[in-house]
């Protein structure tokens, strides 16, 4: 008998009014697997993310973490199960420190939850964790910085910090290196390679580089499908990709067209 | 750069924090000695009340991001049970030294935070505001409901004097109920400061910051809300037990909203951002309600402006500004400033005096008319039917006031370069370390 996927999809759909926007997406990542979720702008990769993180709940269809249902979880609930996630534009505590956000998400990993009879400076365990994830994502000189002072591309490291500092098995990066420079996002790579071994890896991402050089497999998410699911190399050749990208530069095109068209017809009736 | 092992930190013995609360408790202590009428006297307990119930209400402002505004309700409900476990006491239906009667009182309020915070804490933000204030208009109805209990419009009385004196502490001296109050405040600011070092204390500060992400990381924001709340209840219920002892009478006044606004206003005043700033708050609140009161009958007037223009222009409250200076100083750089300040604090006493003469003028004829058109301000005695006093004062106001936007245009210039200087001595030090 093989172990069950690390996290699993099961004919999910999401509907918000009459728009559905995940119609029935299927997908199955084996544990310590990497996976990058690409796809058109709209075709619902955040969306699928919020689903598995509990941050929505799914119209239809099954969620499951390690072989058990989590759809209707809280997210609290999810986190708890070994399911992290990082967001697109970087969710921290703001007014606290490097050092104390990432105390912050070991807290619960080690079974201090709401405690109020325990000093915090006494947790050796909880301490040594957090000034470990700090080193692993290279912010040891900014220790003592509040959140909010930090550089753009610090930032971002302390959301993947605050994501895996748990050490939850199951880990969700929504485009993790959204909005660096070329040189910034090569060393973030490494990063997340460093930081995520040994986890299952899941991450939305647009820069093609990173998704090849991070990912096992990819999913390519199209109109709120799994259109494809496999190594880099097939998933380059495999037509329906090749025309869903296809048709959605071509669309791109259009709609600039369209646009370029309106202006001018605006112009002309000025 | 990476540890495989655990990281041993080089932990020096904290000698500002010693001295800090070491000079907290002495202050506590030779107060009395310091100033000892009897007026001074009710004033201190009164502040030692204050202090504890304004640190209980910080726990959810300044730590928890939760702005309630009937939190009056749970010292309130202290003081009424505080004032019916005396009356028992008294008639010898039950034991108890009256010293531990606060802590009945913080037991009670802690039992009404967990049954009306189960209500309030499922929300965040406005809505929160919003059924604290309903629910402190529930409590306010209730108690015009229940004389029996609430006591109706005279309230309920207790005597504080009651069994054999032990040790010959009777508290009936007021000065031994200054220092049972000295004692409740000492130990509570310790209690609620070790709670911000704990895990509830540290993810209560990141419920505030982003309630969302706290999800993320296996909390629920419920439960850290409504446990914050809770603890917050207790010590509001000890102050509101130590105060029933304090007066001996507790009236229906005690879980308005007028009361609940006073604690808001003046933990605000203090400065939310800082685990101090509350003190600074309930040292204030106690003088102006009790002295600023006396002097002046405009004196709401007076807090009203004060506390405007602390939300424009000092949003984080005296103890923010107190911080500010001290990293300046600490910097070096606090000299250059001085003058600005002193300028700032003359021209700002002038338009306090061209303005307060001309409100209490207006006072004075709205309501002291029969005392004929003089009145005395600040040494000076000002005909308020007369047009030189009025001129007198407007001139005064105006004149202080350009003054005032001149210093403070300059001060801003000066405050914004002594910034860049220190910016740019961190980084000199960081690129050194």
């Amino acid at each position: 008998m093989t172990s069950a996927p690390a996290i699993e999809l099961r004919d999910v759909r999401k509907s918000f009014g009459k728009t559905e926007i995940i119609r029935g997406a299927t997908l199955a990542v084996a544990a310590g697997e990497r996976v990058a979720i690409i796809g058109p702008n709209g075709a619902g990769k955040s969306t699928l993310f919020n689903l598995m993180s509990g941050r929505f709940g799914s119209t239809s269809g099954d969620i499951l973490l390690n072989g058990t249902k989590i759809d209707g979880l809280k997210p609290f609930e999810i986190n708890r199960m070994g399911l992290a996630r990082s967001f697109q534009v970087s969710n921290l505590f703001t007014r606290l420190s490097v050092f104390e956000n990432i105390r912050c998400a070991v807290l619960w990993s080690l079974g201090y939850k709401y405690a109020f009879w325990k000093f915090l400076a006494d947790l050796r365990d909880a301490n040594d964790r957090a000034e470990q994830v700090v080193d692993m994502i290279k912010l040891h000189k900014r220790r003592d910085v509040l959140a909010m002072n930090l550089t753009y591309a610090e930032q971002r490291a302390l959301e993947i910090g605050i994501t895996i500092a748990g050490g939850a098995s199951v880990i969700l990066l929504d485009e993790p290196t959204a909005g660096m420079s070329k040189s910034e996002t090569a060393r973030f790579v490494n990063l997340i390679r460093e930081v995520t071994v040994g986890k299952t890896l899941l991450t939305v991402e647009h820069d093609m580089g990173v998704v090849f050089g991070l990912a096992d497999r990819i999913a390519v998410l199209v109109y709120g499908e799994v259109i494809a699911f496999d190594v880099p190399e097939a998933v380059r050749s495999n037509p329906r990709v090749q025309e869903a990208y296809l048709g959605s530069v071509l669309a791109d095109a259009q709609a600039a067209d369209a646009q370029t068209a309106g202006a001018q017809a605006a112009e002309a009736v000025r | 750069m990476q540890h495989t092992g655990p990281v041993y930190r080089f932990k020096p013995y904290n000698v500002g924090r010693w001295v800090v609360w070491g000079v907290y408790a002495l202050l506590m202590l030779v107060a009395p000695m310091l100033w000892g009428s009897s007026l001074a006297l009710t004033m201190l307990s009164q502040m030692g009340i204050a202090v504890i119930a304004c640190l209980a209400f910080n726990m959810l402002l300044g730590q928890g991001g939760m702005l309630s505004f009937g939190h009056a309700v749970y010292s309130g409900l202290g003081s009424f049970f505080a004032i019916h476990t005396l009356n028992m006491v008294t008639k010898g239906q039950l034991s108890l030294p009256v010293s531990m009667v606060p802590l009945v009182a913080g037991f009670f309020g802690m039992v009404f935070a967990a049954l009306l915070g189960f209500v309030t804490t499922r929300k965040a933000g406005t809505p929160f505001a919003m059924i604290t204030l309903g629910v402190g208009e529930l409590v306010w109805a209730m108690s015009l409901m229940f004389p029996g209990f609430f006591g109706g419009e005279g309230g309920i009385s207790g005597n504080r004097v009651v069994g054999q004196p032990f040790l010959g502490i009777s508290f009936g001296p007021q000065v031994q109920l200054y220092y049972l109050i000295a004692i409740y405040a000492f130990v509570c600011t310790a209690a609620m400061f070790a709670f911000t070092r704990t895990p509830l204390g540290r993810m209560l500060n990141a419920v505030r910051d982003n309630p969302e992400r706290v999800e993320f990381i296996g909390y629920n924001t419920q439960y850290v809300r409504y446990f914050a709340f809770i603890a917050s209840g207790f010590f509001m219920g000890i102050s509101g037990g130590l105060s029933a002892l304090n007066f001996e009478i507790v009236t229906a006044e005690v879980v308005s909203a007028l009361r609940s606004g006073a604690i808001l206003l003046f933990t605000f005043l203090g400065g939310a951002v800082f685990f101090f700033g509350p003190i600074i708050g309930a040292v204030l609140m106690v003088l102006a309600l009790v002295l600023l009161s006396e002097i002046t009958q405009a004196w709401l007037l007076y807090m009203g402006l004060v506390f405007t223009f602390m939300v424009m222009y000092a949003p984080g409250g005296i103890s923010s500004l107190i911080m500010m200076n001290l990293r300046v100083s600490s910097f070096g750089k606090l000299r250059p400033l001085l003058g600005c300040y002193l300028a700032l604090l003359g021209t700002g006493a002038g338009m306090l005096a061209g303005a307060g003469a001309m409100i209490e003028m207006v006072y004075h004829l709205q309501l002291n008319v029969a005392l004929g058109p003089k009145l005395k301000f600040m040494g000076a005695t000002l005909d308020a039917t007369d047009l030189d006093s009025w001129f007198g004062a407007a001139f005064v106001l105006l004149v202080s006031v350009g003054l005032f936007e001149l210093t403070r245009r300059e001060f801003v210039r000066q405050w914004g370069t002594t910034q860049e200087e220190i910016e740019r001595e961190i980084k000199k030090r960081e690129a050194l370390a």
